[in-house]
């Protein structure tokens, strides 16, 4: 029986002291292990109505992960909450070569299958709840403001408490299940008001709407884990937490969390927190980060081309990382098809993927602006494009994104996203 | 020999020799092409951490400032302990982060047959004395004894 520091609740105890089974009884320790690590003082609800998990992959090589999942499912011990996924990693539609497709399917996701299956079990929403982006409303994930999550992919962990207002520490994968499972979590971080306070005051003084992209690299590799109060770029998203801006901060959302550790951010006058609370957010000893285009440009210099072949022609372009939002389709639509036109070109210069939720890819398909995107030869897929690209083989393919997080864990090179409609339409710089 | 004193995140004494990370260690990408390619030394496969890149992990004492990257680190974490690929133990010089904290917890709750002591909040003095090859050893409480480089020769 395991001692803790942390006052739990007579009902927490009991599960901890095995009142629900021994398997209750390791999933509550493992969550208040953790949060001692954090210095948790209580074990709080977890109160979304929705749960999301990091692990969407049928992955060979995490073979104790799926038996850990079976000791659940066979001891009853299941998420409380329906739970969205992140996005599987195969998709026969994305351009991929015979030796590929071995790899993909006898290799590296032969679990595929089975543990779609064991996320059945364990409470996933529905067989196609597959997507970085559940809080699209497209998925319908969307946490309320206040709310207790218990959620570890980083890019919906910083949406989530940065746009949406709820409360979710960065946690590792199966700790997000194993809170859902629990129906607690340790309150520590940015669970609390303290730990939503801001160490950072970061000045936007770009001549230009900084890219998001660049922009939230440039952040999350200047503050990593902590908290930054963001001014001036209200200015550039309009003043208003719009759906454009939505579509703007989940990018630069998805790049602080990849490039630095980011969990939360506020941007004033936007984001709800900094709206109700202004700069009190800042904590005492605040340190500043002035951020103009020539720093944007340092940011974009600094980072490391790893081809073989620097001058390589791309092979593949993957743009959607994070899930593009319907927004961002229509906008990439409209965009890809005047600089075609403006090249007396019909047809993208190489192969294209976009990458979206399947709930995003329905509402889009089946409008004009979904059959213009296929008639310019782009592939809209449902694909995780970090899982394509984590493996030997796509590791040397020449391959172009405008997303830093897929820059960051891949090969992939980054390109600004005027840079990669221009290799699109141009076939080069 | 020199003696670092730090916070017991996950209990256990051993011996190893040092493999030095100074900058964060990306799990998965370090882990993922030993997990899946089955090779038993752990070589890291992070092509973006030239110190640790192709170095053995497993049986190391891993000495490091934090765990970066994807969080899937801890259960990445968690399937290299129960392939007995891990490091003998793992140092830290900061404060534990999130994700290897989950590792090291689910690693020592749902694996007891497997043991990988984790200490953290080293120090930077740690993590500048410390090289590859040293000998590690990981005593009760926290206590880090650094064999010098000299005395080994």
């Amino acid at each position: 029986m395991y001692q803790t520091k942390i006052a739990l609740t007579d009902e927490q105890r009991a599960i901890l002291d095995g009142a629900q089974g021994e398997t209750m009884a390791k999933v509550m320790e493992t969550l208040v292990r953790y949060g001692e690590l954090f210095g948790a003082e209580k074990m709080v609800p977890v109160t979304g109505k929705y749960n999301h998990l990091v692990t969407s992959f049928g992955l060979k090589a995490l073979g104790s992960v799926y038996d850990l999942m079976d000791q659940l499912i066979e001891a009853g011990a299941l998420s409380g909450q329906k739970f969205t996924a992140d996005p599987r990693p195969l998709d026969s539609n994305v351009p991929s070569s015979f030796l590929q497709d071995l790899v993909f399917k006898k290799f590296m996701y032969s679990r595929q299958a089975d543990y779609e299956k064991q996320l059945q079990k364990l409470g996933l929403l529905d067989a196609n709840a597959f997507t970085c982006t559940c809080y699209l409303p497209e998925v319908g994930n969307i946490p309320q403001k206040g709310e207790v999550l218990s959620w570890a992919e980083s890019s919906a962990v910083v949406y989530a408490n940065s746009v949406l207002g709820a409360r979710c520490n960065r946690n590792s994968g199966i700790i997000d299940l194993m809170g859902s499972v629990a129906g607690y979590v340790p309150c520590f971080g940015l669970l609390t008001d303290e730990g939503r306070r801001a160490t950072w005051r970061v000045e936007v003084r770009t001549s230009k709407k900084p890219e998001a992209q660049l922009l939230g690299s440039a952040i999350g590799m200047k503050v990593m884990e902590d908290v930054p109060y963001i001014v001036g770029l209200d200015r550039w998203l309009g003043g208003r937490l719009d759906e454009s801006a939505r579509s703007y901060l989940k990018d630069f959302g998805a790049a602080t969390a990849s490039n630095g550790a980011v969990g939360l951010y506020h941007v004033e006058g936007i984001t709800p927190e900094a709206v109700e609370q202004g700069d009190s957010l800042l904590a005492e000893g605040f340190r500043t980060y002035v951020i103009d285009d020539a720093e944007l440009q340092r940011v974009y210099d600094s980072y490391p081309v790893i081809w073989k072949n620097r001058e390589a022609q791309p092979r593949l372009c993957f743009m959607g990382c994070p899930h593009f939002s319907l927004d961002q389709l229509c906008d990439w639509t409209d965009r890809l098809e005047a600089a075609l036109v403006a090249e007396g070109q019909r047809r993208v210069r190489i192969p294209t993927v976009f990458t979206a939720s399947p709930g995003v890819i329905r509402e889009f398909s089946d409008t004009a602006r979904g059959a213009k995107l296929r008639y310019m030869g782009v592939v809209l897929s449902y694909i995780c494009p970090l899982m394509y690209m984590n493996n030997p083989l796509s590791t040397r393919m020449p391959v172009i994104t405008s997303s830093n997080k897929l820059r960051t864990y891949t090969s992939a090179r980054y390109y600004t996203d005027e840079e990669i409609l221009s290799i699109l339409t141009k076939g080069g710089l | 020999m020199r003696t670092f004193q730090g916070r017991v995140v996950a209990e256990g004494t051993v011996t190893a020799p040092a493999v030095v990370s100074h900058s964060g260690l990306n799990t998965l990408a370090s882990f993922q092409k030993a997990l899946q390619f089955g090779d038993k030394k752990a070589s890291c496969g992070d092509q973006n951490n030239p110190e640790l890149y192709g170095k053995a992990m497993a049986g190391k004492a891993l000495c490091l400032p934090r765990t970066i990257g994807s969080t899937t680190g801890g259960l990445v974490l968690y399937c290299a302990c129960s392939m007995h690929r891990q490091p003998a133990c793992m140092l830290f010089s900061e404060p534990i982060d999130s994700l290897a904290a989950a590792g090291a917890v689910l690693a020592d709750v749902w694996l007891p047959e497997v043991s990988m002591p984790v200490v953290d909040s080293l120090g930077q003095d740690f993590l500048d004395y410390v090289r590859d090859g040293m000998l590690v050893t990981v005593r009760e409480s926290g206590v880090i004894e650094v064999e010098s480089y000299m005395g080994r020769r």
